[in-house]
């Protein structure tokens, strides 16, 4: 699967970043706290959190993930979609809460 | 071979930058992609801390045959009891700090479960100086 499938299935803005729409996803993972998401994440994955600033890019880069996903309708700061811009990672954003759109990539994603 | 980069304290928008660059070092000199992934985790952790609780640092990384070694050397408040510190959950971090997603205390556990070795040398009102040892079996 690859990030411009979610894009498509989960009605998801693509902010910024979107030279990575071919990066292919190998499952995802959920969390604001940047340490846990450091140690716990795995490459190829997406990130569903609502932090904003432009460490998540710093974190997607080092940990080589697919895209960051923004609920709630939140959007990057200026520097961060920069970022992801140059590392062609890219943020997307959803309207829904996290829990949901979670339980949508799951099902997309397990498949 | 030897390695030095700069760490900024309280500069959160270049944090990771030294972690970046040592990363790219790493990956020229085709060490194992699993190590490079260990290593990479452990030296962040290490230069957000800086970033986060000291006020300035380098990042020295010297290379052998058999092993790989990462300095992180900060001028800070230091730790006055490393094992507290050491603790999950553990943490000083202010409130904007932890606003950011920072400050859950996890930072040195994560250090601790991706080096081979770890040792943390602090003197209070001087710095802290952590060195992680990763061998190349
Ligand atoms: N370089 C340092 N200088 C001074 N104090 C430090 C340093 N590194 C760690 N500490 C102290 O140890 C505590 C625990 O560090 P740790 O990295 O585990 O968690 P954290 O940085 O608070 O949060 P997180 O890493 O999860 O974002 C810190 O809150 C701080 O009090
Ligand atoms: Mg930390």
């Amino acid at each position: 699967m690859k990030v411009s499938d979610i894009v498509e299935a989960l009605s998801l803005k693509v902010c910024s970043g979107e030279q990575g729409l071919n990066n292919e996803i190998e499952g995802g993972y959920t969390s604001d706290l940047l340490s846990d998401v450091m140690g716990n994440a795995d490459s190829n994955q997406v990130w569903v959190t609502l932090q904003t600033h432009k460490n998540i890019m710093a974190i997607a880069s080092l940990k080589e993930l697919a895209a960051v996903i923004l609920v709630k309708g939140y959007e990057p700061e200026a520097d961060a979609a920069d970022q992801s811009n140059k590392e062609g990672i890219p943020i997307l954003s959803s309207e829904e809460e996290a829990f949901e759109l979670t339980g949508k990539l799951y099902k997309l994603i397990g498949d | 071979m030897d390695f030095k980069f700069d760490i900024e304290g309280g500069n959160f928008s270049n944090a990771g930058t030294a972690s970046s660059d040592v990363k790219k070092v790493l990956k020229k000199l085709n060490v194992d992609p699993k190590l490079i992934k260990r290593i990479v985790v452990s030296i962040y952790e290490a230069e957000v801390n800086v970033v986060a609780h000291a006020y300035e640092g380098e990042m020295n990384v010297s290379i052998f045959p058999d092993k790989i070694i990462v300095r992180i050397v900060d001028k800070g408040p230091g730790i006055a009891d490393i094992e507290l510190a050491m603790q999950k959950g553990y943490s000083t971090a202010s409130p904007e700090v932890r606003e950011m997603g920072f400050g859950a205390g996890m930072g040195l556990p994560n250090i601790k479960k991706n080096t081979n070795e770890l040792n943390i040398k602090s003197t209070v009102g001087v710095g802290t100086e952590v060195e992680l040892i990763n061998y190349l079996n």
